[in-house]
């Protein structure tokens, strides 16, 4: 897991630095020599030299010129008495250090008594705004006439609002456009205008419904009066709830995300549990043996062929079902098979040999975390409405519910499945028609093992591999296909999904740890009411 | 002998008590009486060590009385060992008193970190010793009625009782790691100094523990053996081999299990509280569902059943970890080694007594205990 943060952090570094020289370096380059040239220029001169100047900059669209102009409107542009530079100063904390104004190069710490101030009237001022609006609001690279949209619309300052005006008519983007209406509705409201411009104001804000948008029309309300007000307070009304209502989809989000680990760790068992009525307690230790296998692949791929990277995840499937199943075909081989039908000295067994496979693993790999690292296409976020979703968990979601549909076709639609449900249904009947009962259990036993193994790859994304891996899931697996009820697929996917949702909607009013043991709780009592989980079978192999 | 049998004891039993009896007297003696170069001294770690194999031995029995003599797994005892080691580790952290790192005179020391201002209400009355002592018995007694009041009305047996009590510890555990609990968090209660005035690092001390330990063992024994030589005893057994018949007779199955199962939790409060005077602390790590499974093991490997076994494996398997206490990972490994082995001594014990354990899905047979086979063969 660690590769795949540090791998991306490296890279985003470098993205970041490429594309400060790329933007820094290119203008600079053509005009870096006019730019310091005028800059040193405002420090000498009369306040109508410094206009002049300030006008020839904005004229010339250059952004490199916003900082210095910034800087000079909040008085932090000054002139380093030793040789007459001009400097930003940046405070920070109790020490000065000076930036060059064009390049942004750090030229090292200053005393403020060697600084001299370059002075500016309010006159000045005006311009300056109006300067730094038009270079950024219209700006001609589109990222920065969005973001300073935006800022002006956090700044709600009213006198940006002809500097919006024109932008306004001249851009061409539509989603920009929006944010200057909007950010031109906020200024408004911060001037004396007419009461129906104000209304329309509120509107445009109302519309955006986010949290910033909550934050402008609470301070328009507490400043205002009458039909503003009243209009802002509805809207903040609306706004709230719309705000619930997509908090309350995150949270689904979230616990549908949880609902398909608690799945994808609980397959497996809903196969030796649930259907065979083996109480494996060393499941758990499949979903290791199969993040392990991908640690293994991974590893594999990046000595000897680091192009197939983004396939790792794909290679290490197949692997880590056979690896994992097998190692279920041998257990039930070898120890399972003499213990079918007491289900208190199976759970003992598997228990043992769950320390077995942990202590196994950890001669092997360590007893430290391994990393496993998170192909490119599993990484970044992409945002729906006012949800912010992660495509790895997104891939996991759709992951857990491939593996659930393919397992109930392997159930419901093949011989083998076939023959496993009559073995469970009646050994006897079973083998009179011709049915090896032996080989079906192992091989019931490896399938429900190799796809605990398939969870192991999912799950290796998202936790910790280490040799406790599989002990973290086990009782919440055994939760989920109680829960759900046993010998049941279906119930095994409502159950997953209901105590993800249910834990992440609890987690915000009790806490993570008290939502868990909620959870727990409620599930022991509803053990007592359904001792046979959400969706029982009926009928007469019930009672075994 | 057979005379003296009143409780039906047997000859393994009366050498049980007579053995733990001399423990109880033998180590300490030797302990105390002896000069530390003489062949016959006692030391004191030793002392310690076996103090706790003696604690160990009685949340063994404690097992073994609900699932050898009445068929229920429960792999949450450890949940009622920590309780009572909880109710006792609060009196000892009370006794402190203004000796803590923090000097206050009422609140714990890890309290005084955490900024709180008064002892919250659960901790009165643990400055008395008897408060704690009943509590012992008395919190993790409450909560098996509690719980088994639940589980056993509406019929949940077998596995699934065998799930949701560990689903109760866990439970349990994440609450004790809980800070807001006021019980001590990650860290849990430690730093004791006496108990009853007595020095808890005084050799003495220590030898009294010991006895008090050996007595606790051998008065656990014999509530057992009473119990299980009863007739209610004989009604257990009858849960335990076949639980739906004994119901049709007549019998009220979930008062009986009900009844047995809060001794039991009782019982092993009772460990918990003589081991944290001698360890000198109880933290959540005790809640851990595999400290409960592991107990579960040493009763199997005694031998389920048998009381003196389930004590006898408690202290074996004990003293083999200690013997490879060189790394936590070797002691995992054997651990892990027996409770595998375990698996071929199971079978063997059951066909050494036929009857005791009946193949659960005998061919053809009635009722709802053997049923369909699902997966006998």
């Amino acid at each position: 897991m660690a590769t795949g943060p540090s791998l991306g952090t490296v890279l985003r570094r470098g993205l970041v630095a490429f594309a400060l020289l790329m933007g820094l370096a290119l203008p600079v380059a053509a005009d870096t020599d006019s730019l310091s040239a005028r800059i040193t220029a405002l420090a000498t001169g009369d306040f109508a030299t410094k206009e002049a100047i300030i006008v020839e900059l904005a004229a010339t669209g250059d952004a490199a010129a916003v900082p210095a102009l910034r800087a000079l409107g909040d008085g932090d542009l000054q002139i380093r008495k030793a040789d007459r530079k001009v400097i930003i100063a940046v405070r920070d904390g109790n020490r000065l250090t000076a930036v060059d104004p064009v390049t942004g190069a750090d030229l090292g710490a200053v005393e403020s008594g060697a600084l001299e101030r370059i002075r500016v009237n309010n006159n000045l001022r005006r311009a300056l705004r109006a300067a730094v609006g038009s270079l950024t609001l219209l700006s001609k690279d589109v990222t920065v006439r969005r973001l300073a949209a935006e800022s002006v619309f956090k700044s709600l300052d009213p006198t940006a609002l002809e500097t919006l005006d024109q932008a306004i008519q001249v851009e061409t983007d539509e989603r920009v456009r929006r944010l200057m209406v909007q950010a031109r509705a906020a200024a408004i409201l911060q001037t004396d205008r007419p009461e129906a411009e104000k209304l329309e104001a509120v509107a445009i804000i109302a519309d955006r419904g986010d949290q910033d948008a909550r934050g402008v029309l609470s301070a328009v309300a507490a400043s205002s009066e009458g039909e503003v007000k009243d209009k802002a307070l509805a809207s903040i009304a609306l706004i709230e709830q719309s705000l619930a209502m997509w908090e309350a989809g995150q949270n689904i989000w979230y616990g549908i995300s949880l609902g398909s680990v608690l799945l994808l760790a609980a397959i497996g068992l809903a196969i030796t549990f649930g259907v065979m009525g083996v109480i494996n307690m060393a499941h758990g230790e499949m979903v290791m043996i199969g993040a392990y296998v991908t640690f293994a692949v991974q590893e594999v791929i990046r000595t000897s062929a680091p192009w197939l990277f983004d396939a790792s995840l794909l290679i290490a499937l197949p692997l880590a079902f056979l690896t994992a199943g097998a190692v279920g075909v041998a257990i039930e081989r070898g120890i399972i098979r003499w213990l079918y039908g007491r289900p208190l000295e199976t759970l003992l067994a598997t228990w043992g040999l769950s320390l077995v496979l942990q202590q196994a693993v950890r001669s092997i790999f360590g007893p430290s975390n391994r990393e496993v690292g998170a192909p490119s296409w599993m990484s970044g976020a992409f945002e729906l409405g006012g949800l912010t979703l992660t495509y790895g968990r997104a891939w996991i979601i759709v992951f857990a519910i491939m593996v659930f549909a393919l397992l109930v076709v392997v159930l419901k639609r093949t011989a083998f499945g076939l023959q496993m449900r009559a073995v469970t249904q009646n050994r006897r009947m079973a083998s009179s028609m011709g049915i090896r009962t032996t080989w079906v259990d192992a091989m019931t036993f490896g399938l429900g093992s190799g796809i605990a193994g398939i969870a192991g790859v999912a799950l290796s994304q998202i936790d910790n591999v280490s040799p406790n891996l599989g002990q973290s899931y086990i009782i919440d697996s055994f939760m989920v296909v109680v829960f759900g009820g046993v010998g049941n697929l279906w119930g095994t996917l409502v159950g997953a999904l209901t105590l993800g949702v249910v834990n992440k909607f609890l987690e915000p009013y009790a806490g993570a740890v008290l939502g868990k043991i909620l959870v727990l709780v409620f599930i022991i009592l509803f053990i007592q009411k359904r001792p046979r989980g959400m969706f029982a079978l009926k009928g007469r192999a019930v009672e075994s | 002998m057979a005379r003296a049998m009143p409780l039906g004891l047997g000859r393994s039993g009366i050498a049980f008590l007579v053995i733990v009896a001399a423990a109880g007297v033998l180590v300490p003696f030797l302990n105390l009486a002896t000069p530390v170069d003489s062949p016959w001294h006692v030391p004191t770690t030793t002392v310690v060590l076996f103090g706790k194999y003696l604690c160990f031995a009685l949340l063994a029995l404690s097992i073994d009385l609900v699932w050898g003599y009445c068929g229920i797994l429960s792999l949450g005892h450890g949940a009622f060992f920590a309780l009572g080691g909880y109710a006792m580790g609060m009196h000892l952290m009370r006794e402190i008193g203004s000796r803590g790192v923090y000097g206050n005179p009422v609140l714990p020391d890890f309290m005084v970190f955490l900024n709180w201002k008064e002892l919250p209400w659960y901790w009165y009355g643990f400055d008395q010793f008897w408060f704690a002592a009943i509590m012992a018995l008395l919190v993790p007694g409450a909560l098996a009625f509690v719980f088994g009041a639940f589980a056993f009305r509406s019929r949940v047996t077998g596995v699934y009782l065998s799930i949701i009590t560990q689903a109760m510890t866990f439970a349990l555990m994440l609450a004790f790691f809980r800070n807001d609990m006021g019980l001590g968090g990650n860290n849990g209660l430690t730093d004791f100094k006496d108990v009853l005035g007595f020095d808890l690092q005084q050799n003495a001390t220590r030898c009294g523990l010991f006895a008090l330990s050996a007595a606790a063992l051998a008065a656990g024994f014999l509530v057992c053996r009473a119990i299980v030589s009863s007739k209610l005893g004989k009604v257990l057994v009858a849960v335990r081999d076949a639980e739906s018949r004994t119901r049709f007779i007549g019998y009220r199955v979930e008062h009986f299990k009900l009844f047995v199962f809060t001794v039991s939790a009782m019982m092993a409060g009772l460990a918990g509280a003589l081991y944290v005077p001698q360890v000198g602390i109880i933290n959540p790590g005790e809640f851990a569902p595999a400290n409960s499974i592991e107990a579960v093991i040493w009763v199997a490997v005694g031998g389920r059943g048998t009381l003196v076994g389930a004590a006898l494996g408690a202290r074996g398997r004990q003293r083999r970890q200690e013997l490879v206490h060189r790394g936590a990972s070797r002691a995992l490994a054997v651990r892990a080694r027996r409770a595998v082995h375990f698996r071929h001594a199971v079978p063997a014990e059951g066909a050494a007594r036929p009857g005791r354990y009946p193949p659960r899905q005998a061919p053809g047979a009635a009722g709802g205990d053997a049923g369909p086979a699902r997966n006998g063969r």
